[in-house]
Order: C-alpha cells, then structure tokens, then sequence
C-alpha cells in the first residue's frame, strides 16, 4: 500500500494538492517503519522519511520540480491515440477507469494550479539541467499504477523525438508495474516501440538515462528501462520481471533478502548507481556532462527551440508540439 | 489414444463408438462397415462444426494442446541441414529456446524458437518453453551470427511466458528480453517471426519483433495470460474464459488489431490433429514472407521494421 492510503488524517487531497490548503499541524506516518514526520520535514527531505530513509512515492510534478534547474520546465501536448481500442471490460469498463484517473489527475492539477496535459501515465518535460537542455519523461503511478499502453508509448515516442530535436539527453523515469493489460496485445507491443524510441537518442549520439524509481516491473523493465546508457536506481525501488507473488507460487521458496531491490540489482549488476534522492540530480549531472563533452553549456534560447519545434510540428503531426502551460513548481517541491 | 479437449467431448464420444463397432467387426457382425462410415462422416462435421467457431478460451486451449506440433516437429520437417547451436557463451544452455543454422528450402538461414516438448519428460527438460536470461541471450547470439553473415532468421514462438524465478530475476530476466526485442528490431536481414501456439507476454515478443509475423489460426498471442489476467483483474482464476475474450488473443482478432500479417489456416480440427499439414503450410507462409523482403536492403529493411512497429494501435479501432 502507498503511503498516502496510511495517511493519520483524511487530508490526501490537501497533501498531494496545492500547499495553501494543507493544515499547519499535519503529521503522516512513514509506511516502512510506522514513525511520525511532519509534513512539511518530509517536503524539505523530499518525501525521504527522516527516520528509516524509506523512498517515498514523490508526486510527479515534485519529481520534476526536484531535478530541473530552479524548478523550471515544460511539458509537452502528447499526441492523441486510441482510447480503448480493445472494449475491454473487466468487474469495471476500461473506458471507465480511464475517466476515473483522469478527473482525479484534473483534480490535483486544479489544486496545485498546474496545467498541461494530464492524460495518461506519462508526463514529457523539457527544461534545463545545470544549464544544459534535457528531456525527461517521468511515468505517473497514480495514474493506473503507472502501467504503459499506447498513450504512454506515444508519450516515450514522442520524449525521443523531442530529445533529438533539442540534441539533449533523454532521461526516462519509470514507476510502474508495467503493462497496460486491458490494452491487451497493443500493450505488448509498446515494448517493441518504446525500444525504437530510445534508439532514435541513441542513434543521434545522446545520451539515454533511466531513472528506476519504485516500483519498475514487468513489460516496462523488460523493453526500454533495461537499455539506458546508464542505470540509475532510487534507494530501495523495486526492480524486476515477475512479480513476487507469482515468483513465490513457481519456486515454493522463501525469496532472499532485499530481493529485487534497487541494491539487489547494483549487486548483481543490473544498475550502475544507487543514488539517494537528495544527489539524484547532481548524480544525473555529472554523469551526463561526462558523456557529452563537447556539448556547449546551454544557451537558454527556449524561444529558438519553441520556433523549430513549432515548425517541425506543422510539417509532421507525430513531433509533438509544446503546451501552453507550465507546471513549475507545482505541488510546492522547489529543489 | 488421442487427447481431447474438454469441448471436444461429443467428438470423443462419437470416435469411442467407432472403436466400439470396429471391435464388433473383428467379431464377425455384418453391415458395421456401413454405420462406421456414416459414423465417420458426422465426426468429420462436427470437428468441422467445432474448429469453426472455436471462442478464445478454445483457442486457449487448442494452442496449449500436448500433441500440437512444436518447434523441434518444424525443424525436422522444414529445415535440412539443421545445426543446432548451444549456449549463450556466458552462463548456461537454455534449453526452453532451441536454435542454430540450417537450411530453408536450399536457402541457408538462422532458425530459433521456443520449445514445449512433446512429454512430460521433455516439457521438464525444455522447462515447458519457459526462458531464463540464457534463453533469450542465446536468441541474441544466433540473431548476431545471422546478422554477421547475412542469414535471414526464422523464429517460432511457443512459450507460456518468460520463466518466473529467483536465478532469473538474479541473472537480468528483464535485460535479456529487452536486448533480445531490440536484437530483433536491430537484424541487418529478414526475419519472419510465426506463432505456432501459445504467445506469452514478454517471452515472445523477445522473439517476435520481426518483418513479417505469422500466426496459425488457432494459436494466441497475449499481453498476459487469461489466467493471470482473470486473477488480477476480476480476483479469480475462474475468470479465465472472460478474460480470454476481452484480450483479444486470437490470431483473428489480432489480425484486425493490425499486430500480425498473416494467419496461416489449419487442418481441420486444427494442426494436432494433422501436424504435417499444418507445417507444411506453416513453411510455405514463411517462404511467401521472406520471399518478400529479401530484396530489401538492411537500412530500407531496419525503418521499414521501425515503422510497422511504430504504426502499431496508432489507427487502432476506437
Ligand atoms: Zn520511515
């Protein structure tokens, strides 16, 4: 369970919402080792628990407030794509939930006065990091726990694309349980897509990073996620292919320690970095200055930037073109 | 002694009457030649009647069925020369992914797929077509030696799915689907992925990202499997049928969802039941398939794969 469902008080929308509205006295109590913070110690430590360093799920607009320079960025319109093309229903239409997230994503955007583009489980950002341009694309597990169908397909196309028209660096941030099943086979097949998305920075010499954050499972670690320039993991994040359960009913064993996780997989050498939140943006940085040297600082010409993508936008509908709005800062996390 | 399907019940019933009256003829009974024929006759038409409109749970199950043909019936029967290749020159030989060199009809090429196995000893020994990373990885060797000396590459999926397992998870399972997909996406050279029974999730698509994928008619191709679908989402396995059929597994409704490019038609009472025919047809699609793209050259050939797949769902019915 997140550790908003443990929540003292019934105060959730206030919390992940706008910051006006959240009570002076609001204690949560950390999911991972049951102790007391006080909200505002858990802003300031990044959703940190100050006691057990627990990594806690950080809203999205946080995450992204967290690692572009004073806040800043843009996200970027994604294309439209099919809604429900199989029909699917289960104990609840497919279409259904799909309304369900999306108003309550309205909703949290209508508190923290974000605006953008809201959609599906993904988010695409461009902005500056350290001064240089980046792209992120960071996955949005409240929305239908994060899970990848053609929307969020077409967002990592889409963050690709964006990346080699800046020449910046992708970076891409999955916390997902991975694929989208009442987008059936089209699902599956966003693992074939996301692949040739991020070979489209690699083929342009840029640099791919993933950010693994918890949890990365399923069809989501199987395609792009295990095939960045560089790992890096959140402290704890829960890395895998199978799920637990269904390892646990195969094996009829007990799995080992730390099974799994973030550290797990640096052992076994699957990341590069285990990097706790509060280095997480100089650790991404540093590395991806290392990797283009010959990249001059940024020159903060986002007016350049806007006309080619415009341009290029009118000329191929699947270039994405920028939003009007601009989410910094939103949900109050200033880095 | 065949194995029937649940649904096939009226089948089995009536074949079992045609054993009876046979057993009666060798006693000396007169006229049981006639009413065997008759017999034979409505049995032909109700396995007709039934192979027509199987629902997707049939199919389910037709797909999984023990005597379908496998991997190693095809190689035998299709490939000459053939040449296995083992090990993925890291950890181990997979056995649940079977590959090497050989030739299809004269031309030289790569063949690699998942195998079953046909009995309880073999589906142990090939872990019933559940990779490890070893398997997958072993599929990248093979797709990098076609890719090295200009061989197209037929693959034949067959899998229940991605092997579920702490030595897996510990040796990169995810990893090595990932780079087996992009090895795929990758190969300089045709290659022509078929379905030839069960397509489970992660596991065979790390074998499916190809120029052409074919399916048979009664196979399926799903993002999960109707069991773990129906546990998840409606709390009960039981569920299975129901979620069999809103996942749209089938290799017809696959085919207007825009994910394959081809369903090649099964014997009737589908290929178990006349596994020659159902290669035989198998290996002529795949010829038609590859006859196709061996005149591309491979950049033409690498966009043309991106394109296809990038295209996927984006005019999906909504
Ligand atoms: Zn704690």
């Amino acid at each position: 369970m997140s550790w908003l469902e443990t929540y003292v008080r019934p105060k959730i929308k206030a919390l992940v919402g706008s910051p006006p509205d959240i009570p002076e006295n609001l204690w949560l109590k950390c999911d991972n080792c049951g102790q007391m913070i006080f909200h505002r110690d858990l802003e300031a430590n990044h959703h940190v628990c100050q006691h057990c360093n627990h990594h806690m799920r950080l809203p999205i607009a946080t995450r992204l407030a967290l690692l572009f320079d004073e806040g800043a960025y843009e996200t970027i319109e994604l294309p439209k794509t099919p809604v429900d093309p199989l029909k699917f229903r289960d104990v609840k239409r497919y279409s259904d939930r799909l309304k369900e997230s999306q108003s309550k994503l309205a909703a949290m955007a209508a508190g923290s006065g974000a605006v953008g583009d809201h959609r599906d489980a993904i988010r695409v950002a461009h902005g500056k990091m350290d001064g240089r341009n980046a792209v992120i694309a960071a996955f949005d597990f409240s929305f239908m726990g994060g899970s990848m169908g053609i929307a969020v397909g077409e967002g990592l196309v889409a963050a690709a694309r964006l990346a080699v028209l800046q020449k910046a660096p992708l970076i891409v941030i999955p916390a997902t349980g991975g694929a989208r099943m009442q987008e059936g086979i089209l699902s599956l097949m966003q693992m074939p897509r996301s692949i040739i998305a991020v070979q489209e920075v690699k083929d342009a010499g840029l640099p791919y990073i993933v950010l693994l954050t918890n949890p990365t499972t399923g069809g989501v670690s199987a395609s792009f996620a295990m095939l960045g320039d560089i790992h890096i993991a959140e402290p704890g994040a829960v890395i895998g292919f199978a799920g637990r359960r269904v390892i646990e009913q195969t094996v009829k064993e007990n799995l080992p320690e730390g099974f799994q996780t973030a550290e797990y997989l640096l052992e076994h050498g699957m990341v590069d970095i285990v990097a706790p939140r509060s280095q997480l943006k100089e650790t991404l940085v540093r590395v991806i200055s290392l990797l283009t040297p010959g990249a001059p600082d940024a020159v903060a010409d986002l007016a350049r930037v806007e006309a080619e993508l415009e341009q290029a936008g009118s000329a191929d509908l699947e270039i994405p073109a920028l939003a009007a709005g601009d989410d910094a800062g939103a949900a109050g996390g200033k880095p | 002694m065949r194995n029937f399907l649940d649904f096939e019940q009226p089948i089995a019933d009536l074949e079992g009457k045609i054993e009876e009256l046979r057993h009666l003829a060798d006693t000396g009974e007169v006229n049981i030649a006639d009413e065997v024929s008759k017999l034979q006759g409505k049995v032909d038409r109700l396995v007709t009647q039934t192979y027509a409109k199987l629902t997707p749970w049939q199919k389910v199950q037709v797909a999984r069925h023990a005597d379908r043909p496998h991997f190693s019936d095809y190689v035998d029967r299709l490939i000459t020369d053939y040449q296995p290749l083992a090990g993925d020159r890291n950890f181990a030989d997979d056995h649940a992914v079977l590959g090497g060199l050989g030739r299809f009809r004269g031309q030289a090429c790569v063949v690699l797929g998942h195998e079953k196995g046909g009995d309880t000893q073999a589906r142990i020994k090939h872990n019933f077509g559940m990779a490890r990373p070893e398997g997958y990885r072993k599929a990248q060797r093979l797709m990098s030696l076609a890719a090295r000396f200009n061989l197209p590459v037929i693959t034949l999926v067959d899998t229940p799915g991605a092997y579920p397992g702490v030595g897996a998870e510990e040796r990169g399972q995810s990893e090595a689907i990932a780079r087996s997909i992009e090895g795929c996406l990758q190969s300089p050279t045709p290659l022509v992925s078929t379905v030839i029974g069960e397509g489970g999730s992660g596991g065979a698509i790390a074998l499916a990202a190809g120029d052409a994928i074919l399916m048979l008619e009664h196979s399926v191709y799903s993002v999960i499997s109707p069991e773990g679908c129906a546990s998840i989402l409606w709390r009960s396995a039981e569920q299975a049928q129901t979620a069999a059929e809103a996942l749209r597994l089938t290799a017809q409704d696959l085919q207007k969802l825009g994910v394959i490019d081809r369903i090649v038609t099964e014997p009737v009472g589908g290929a178990h039941r006349n596994p020659e025919a159902a290669i035989a047809s198998v290996g002529d699609a795949i010829d038609t398939a590859l006859d196709e793209l061996t005149a591309l050259e491979p950049a033409a050939l690498k966009s043309r794969r991106r394109e296809k797949f990038l295209s996927m769902g984006r005019d999906a019915l909504t």
